[in-house]
């Protein structure tokens, strides 16, 4: 199984551990990752701002790098979910279907692909999930609070197989972050208050640490977290997998 | 004004936004608690979407059908283009009646043609009979909700309205003394109206009849005690056959407020003996959303607001930032198709979560149809010049692998090196209430270079 490693452009750029822990735990799980070195990004800032017609050439050159892979693994659901329901502004060659075919959020992977629960994590802290909204509806990574079926979540799956990891219910399973992408700009007012009431309800039900599948609603978590010194830590759930014990 | 300038105004009361986001909040508990006791709600949600997909697919037929079916019955059936036509119409009825005061129930189409103010130009007075619209209607503002129009306002403030207008007595907002004296106030409009105006919840094409759902049994207060009879629609209200009301009442009551169905589900036939029944039929522009492939699914809607109730942004903006009939994340795909330019940046109010379609009892794409009228505002309608050259720049930058890894890199540098007050400055709105993280030395790229160097 050969599998292409995606790493989001803010991830390269902003938080590099976060693509070092994706890739030493899927390396842990023998399988065989390559990262292709012309990547850059999705295509996702453009597009959901209104401007799809400007990510073409985005769209082409992710195609070029990924083309090759049995899978395409990355650790955002957002990126994963928008490759997959939105490259359709590009010509369907093979090359596009097969990427938007086989790229998986990393949860997703581990639990469908790969078929495993416990990672032989270990970390002992009390942990809410934000179940981030592309993954979550997009590509139903689990089940939301609006639908009626079966319970499930895949990132709920395997951190409870985590060592000393102890789930935070929230009161608010599944509300959206407020990040948005250009949104977190555009109408920086309610996406702060959005961040705020989030923050507030992990505090709330005693997290710890607030963790998701990506990065983008972490980074701003993280922003107001630290901005207002709040006690509360940020960790992406590839961070928290890959915590081995020595 | 654009809904992040009317939003940001709103949010200057924080106090203010908890509560209303909590209200909103209650009502959408309120409904998950109510639809996951029906066995088969997704099944439920797929016959709601396909009546619905199905009828709007032969709309025209159905259309005739329902006016053959509805003129057998003694109803007089009229049609309007657009609002215009429409007010003008319901002007002409009360005209023939010589009727001076009317009562009207809920009805967001009339509010859209504005109907209110155009017949209030002739001297008529029209009382909207909905406790929620009354209320509004006394504070001269529009409905911030369209199942709960009032939800913006305090008791407290309903007291003051009440004191102001109707003449009570202070209660510190007393819910029960107020619906009271709404009440006493209202049936007094009833017994004194010369004709009653009503919306339409469901248009049943095979029998020609039209159900109005409420809670407060206004319409049928309206409809029973006036001589004439107004029944004012849209031409998406149809639907094909009586038994598919099984589908829909389920469907609105629980979706809306978590009843399993409404207080009054009042089925209106053909007119009592000796008075009128009339039915306008109105298009103002949903023929031509109807020809939009990507939207026309928009018009499946049945009017129960959870879309707005779930949404994390209507329920910290409130109804009026949206400046429109139809607020939340159904108006904002609703009414682009009305006026591109005024209602610009209403799809730009929401970071797609989704969270509008999944809750959606007829499901509406909600949120694929917001990207998609993203898309095209931006390639029709002015654009700032910023915005503009700032995707194009970043479309370009991620087209190129090595000039991505430069930028990144000056990108990083500054995170880490720059003082905090240059990095949250004003240009950068990010900011304001967010710090930045801090940039680190080696990139993932750098690193993996290094690392496949080392093995």
């Amino acid at each position: 199984m050969k599998v292409g490693l995606f790493i989001p452009c803010y991830i390269n750029q902003l938080y590099p551990q976060v693509g070092k822990a994706t890739i030493e735990l899927l390396e842990r799980l023998q399988v065989e990752v390559i990262y292709p070195s012309g990547q850059t990004c999705c295509g996702q800032p453009m597009a959901n701002s209104g401007y799809e017609y400007e990510s073409v050439g985005t769209c082409n050159n992710f195609v070029e790098n990924f083309k090759g892979f049995d899978y395409i693994v990355t650790p955002s659901g957002s990126c994963a979910y928008h490759v997959k329901k939105h490259y359709d502004i590009i010509p369907q060659t093979d090359a596009v279907t097969k990427v938007r075919n086989t790229i998986y959020e990393l949860c997703d992977f581990l639990v469908n692909v790969l078929e495993v629960k416990n990672v032989g994590a270990r970390f002992p802290y009390k942990v809410g999930i934000h179940k981030s909204c592309h993954g979550l509806r997009g590509l139903r990574l689990g089940s939301c609070s609006e639908k009626v079926t079966e319970p499930y979540s895949h990132i709920g799956t395997l951190l409870k197989e985590v060592l000393g990891t102890e789930i935070i219910e929230l009161s608010r399973k599944d509300e959206c972050c407020g990040f948005g992408g250009t949104f977190a700009v555009t109408e920086e007012a309610i996406s702060v208050k959005m961040g705020k009431d989030r923050i507030q309800d992990h505090l709330n039900n005693g997290a710890e640490v607030i963790t998701a599948t990506d990065t983008s609603c972490l980074m701003h978590l993280e922003g107001l977290v630290t901005r207002n010194k709040q006690p509360l830590k940020i960790r992406h759930i590839a961070e928290i997998l890959n915590s081995v014990v020595d | 004004m654009s809904h992040s300038k009317a939003a940001t105004i709103f949010n200057k009361d924080e106090n203010k936004v908890n509560w209303h986001d909590k209200a909103l909040w209650f009502v959408r508990h309120k409904r998950d608690k109510s639809v996951h006791t029906v066995k088969g709600w997704e099944e439920l949600r797929n016959l709601g979407h396909g009546i619905k997909a199905h009828t709007l697919s032969n709309l025209d037929n159905y259309l005739i059908q329902f006016e053959e079916n509805a003129k057998k019955n003694g109803v007089q059936v009229h049609w309007a283009v657009d609002g215009e036509e429409h007010n003008k119409i319901v002007h002409q009825i009360l005209k023939a009646h010589q009727a001076k005061k009317v009562v009207k129930s809920k009805s967001m189409l009339t509010e859209e043609c504005h109907l209110n103010p155009y017949l209030e130009a002739d001297g008529i007075e029209v009382i909207d009979s909905d406790l929620g619209e009354r209320i509004v209607q006394l504070a001269k503002e529009p409905p911030s909700h369209i199942v709960l129009p009032a939800i913006h306002k305090t008791k407290e403030e309903v007291d003051a309205l009440f004191q102001e207008h109707l003449g009570t007595k202070p209660c510190n907002g007393d819910p029960q003394y107020l619906t009271g004296e709404a009440r006493k106030h209202l049936r007094e409009k009833f017994i004194q109206a010369d004709a009653a105006i009503t919306g339409v919840n469901f248009a049943i094409a095979d029998t020609g009849g039209i159900v109005v759902c409420t809670n407060e049994g206004n319409a049928d207060m309206g409809a029973h005690l006036a001589p004439v009879h107004i029944a004012c629609m849209g031409v998406e209200k149809l639907i094909p056959k009586q038994t598919h009301l099984g589908v829909f009442l389920r469907l609105l009551a629980r979706s809306a407020t978590g009843q399993h169905i409404t207080t009054y589900s009042s089925h209106f036939k053909k007119p009592l003996k000796g008075s009128e029944m009339h039915i306008v039929i109105v298009d103002n522009g949903r023929t031509e959303q109807l020809s939009r492939p990507d939207f026309r699914a928009s018009l499946h809607c049945i009017r129960c607001g959870a879309c707005m109730n779930t949404c994390p942004i209507y329920r910290r903006s409130g109804g009026h930032s949206y400046d429109a009939t139809i607020p939340g994340p159904i108006g904002s795909i609703l009414s682009p198709g009305k006026d591109l330019k005024k209602h610009s940046s209403l799809p730009f109010a929401s970071t797609l979560c989704g969270s509008c379609s999944d809750v959606c009892p007829v499901k509406i794409d909600i949120h694929s149809q917001l990207y998609k009228w993203r898309q095209l505002i931006t390639k029709e309608t002015p654009q700032p010049i910023i915005k503009k050259t700032s995707m194009k720049m970043m479309g370009n930058l991620f087209s190129k692998p090595l000039q991505f890894e430069k930028v990144g890199k000056v990108a990083r540098w500054s995170l880490r090196n720059l003082p905090k007050g240059v990095i949250n400055s004003k240009p950068n709105v990010w900011g304001k209430e967010r710090d930045l993280p801090l940039g680190p030395t080696e990139s993932f790229d750098e690193w993996y270079k290094k690392r496949k160097k080392n093995e």
